[in-house]
């Protein structure tokens, strides 16, 4: 249909005047178009930027108006990494993060596969409650999970109240999986079935290799969603600065560090670079992820 | 084939389903179901931490609405950032998701550079704009006088305190860029064609073209971005304690909202209430409120046709 329609379009072509406008003006919309990119790359970026440079600036300079270190104290990472607490708030991050992350996907797997995959009476109904708990605030129900954890278990002071839950499906994990599962063609899981395979053979070789993408873009956001986590680690941690996580010690170091905005923010640089860096490595995973959850509907 | 052999195939069907959901079945008893009713019913108790609950009928519920000075401002402050910051959240996602799509030279260094502020996580976000926009030393704050421009108080003026959330807000535009831009790479092109040899001008194709195809889209971040805001707590509550310079050691107690409530949410409620007042009760009031308003935003979510439902079926 396109082609019909472009042949008489080309064949009347354009007088040699019409088409240097023409290329005229899109020289200019391709100057236009990538100035105000560059405009919205330095918003972007320039924050970024001015976080580093005080980083690396002296004690006095931090406080005066200065753009540009002199001389560059590199020096500060290792005040903040020598400042007691750090190393292990580094720590109990990976702990959270990557315990969490793992109990996270292989509990969430099955339950995202079943709601894909099985018929069952009530399966509208329960993706519509793992919807629900998936934009349930976690403040709403912090009051009785707190005295759960703290007053029957024992269990402040330490991040296990926040790790163990994983253990027992994520919603907004088992959402994105079961929205990536579904767009994998039944015929697979038949096929498999007709081979012999019981479901659980079908779901760990058929399914999960097909799933990897997935798998891994649900890793990646319960990863930063751990790393990130502020509100968990105030309620169960903050008796004990030893169960801190970064996220949370990373305001306290502003507290004992006052107006020191050069160790502070070689702190915020630290706490940033990792999720930076994983960024790099796993980028199509990420944005395959953010666009499943939003725009496949 | 005989009724028994069905009826065991069925049940076997049923058990298999019920072992694969055990993990999530275990986990909504226990982490939802359970302390959501247990919120409810001490939202009727008095409740302390320390002495056993006691029945207080509708106390909290007054307490709340008309005595704790927190709540009106909460609520306030809320309908103000889903009024300006959602909006121009979306605004400025698909003007950033238009222009990525128009960017052909570099178009892939452009879209990580717009998209890593979103990676940034809150709390250091959060100390970087309070950093950057303290207003004694802020560079940002030293340009503005550099150029001659009024320089804001920023997180230390009532006023300024929700549109420098704003600005950090709009920083992390990534999420929305990224789902705006696939969004707008899945408009079929035949309809420009068609309306471009219709001689339609560029914001005709805009009005009449684009913005039809991608409405649903547009709704679904409206609707994710008021839930958002809904549960909107480490921003305000690191850039009021940074701001204040009341920062601990454990022990320090910072009431949140400074300055002047500016900068309180609803959320900041449940933890003031229950982890600062030791008023369970009255948390779980608030957090009821919180549940309420969320639980609604979300039915309009999966009420739309072709929303998150049904995808893939």
């Amino acid at each position: 249909m396109a082609q019909v329609l472009d042949k008489p379009v080309a064949l009347d072509a354009p007088a040699p005047d019409a088409r240097r406008t023409a290329r005229r003006r899109a020289l200019l919309e391709w100057i236009a178009v990538h100035a105000l990119g560059v405009a919205a790359a330095l918003f972007f970026t320039l924050p970024f930027v001015f976080v580093l440079l005080t980083s690396l600036m002296s004690d006095s300079q931090a406080l005066s108006r200065d753009l540009l270190p002199h001389p560059w104290e590199w020096d500060n990472y290792q005040r903040v990494l020598d400042t007691p607490g750090f190393l292990t708030w580094w720590r109990n991050t990976l702990l959270y993060a990557g315990l969490g992350t793992v109990l996270t996907v292989v509990s969430s797997l099955p339950v995202a596969y079943a709601l894909a995959k099985f018929r069952f009476r009530g399966r509208n109904l329960a993706l519509m409650l793992v919807i629900s708990m998936m934009m349930l605030p976690p403040q709403v129900v912090v009051i009785p999970m707190y005295l759960f954890w703290a007053k029957q278990l024992d269990l402040s002071g330490t991040l296990w109240p926040l790790i163990v839950p994983m253990a027992f499906g994520d919603a907004f994990s088992i959402f994105l999986l079961r929205q990536f599962l579904t767009t994998i063609p039944n015929e697979y899981v038949d096929a498999a079935k007709v081979d012999g395979c019981g479901d659980l053979r079908t779901l760990l070789r058929v399914i999960v290799p097909m799933a990897k993408p997935g798998i891994a873009a649900v890793a990646l956001f319960q990863f930063f969603y751990a790393w990130n986590d502020y509100f968990g680690p105030q309620i169960y941690a903050s008796e004990n600065p030893g169960a801190w996580t970064l996220s949370y010690g990373l305001e306290s170091f502003k507290g004992m560090h006052h107006t020191d905005w050069n160790l502070t923010m070689a702190a915020t640089v630290l706490v940033m670079a990792p999720v930076i860096l994983v960024f790099f490595f796993a980028q199509k995973a990420f944005v395959e992820g953010v666009t499943l959850t939003g725009v496949k509907g | 084939m005989s009724t028994v052999t069905l009826a065991a195939k069925r049940r076997r069907a049923a058990l298999r389903t019920i072992a694969f959901l055990s993990p999530w079945l275990i986990g909504f008893a226990v982490f939802f179901a359970y302390p959501l009713l247990s919120t409810v019913y001490f939202s009727f108790m008095h409740y302390d931490g320390f002495r056993p609950p006691t029945w207080s009928g509708t106390k909290n519920w007054t307490y709340v609405f008309e005595h704790y000075p927190f709540f009106w401002p909460a609520l306030r402050n809320t309908l103000w950032l889903v009024l300006v910051m959602v909006t121009l959240r979306v605004l400025f996602g698909l003007g950033v998701g238009l222009l990525i799509t128009r960017i052909r030279t570099g178009t892939g260094v452009f879209r990580t550079l717009f998209y890593l502020p979103y990676l940034a996580p809150p709390v250091a976000a959060t100390m970087a704009f309070a950093f950057l926009l303290n207003p004694g030393t802020g560079p940002v704050n030293s340009l503005l006088e550099k150029v001659g421009l009024p320089a804001p108080g920023w997180f230390n003026d009532p006023a300024w305190s929700k549109p420098a959330l704003t600005l950090l807000a709009l920083w992390g535009i990534g999420d929305l860029m990224v789902i705006f831009m696939a969004a707008l790479l899945d408009v079929p092109k035949e309809q420009y064609e068609a309306a471009e040899l219709d001689g339609a001008s560029a914001w005709q194709r805009f009005r009449f073209v684009t913005l039809p195809n991608i409405s649903p889209i547009v709704m679904f971040a409206v609707v994710t971005g008021v839930i958002q805001t809904m549960q909107y707590y480490t921003q305000p509550l690191v850039a009021g304690k940074v701001a204040s310079g009341v920062i601990q050691g454990a022990g320090t107690m910072f009431e949140p909202g400074y300055p002047e409530h500016s900068t309180l949410t609803l959320p900041q409620l449940v933890y003031n209430l229950g982890f600062q007042r030791f008023d369970y009760g009255s948390a779980c009031v608030v957090a009821l409120v919180l549940f309420a308003l969320s639980m609604a935003f979300t039915a309009l979510l999966m009420r739309r046709r072709g929303g998150l439902i049904q995808a893939g079926d």
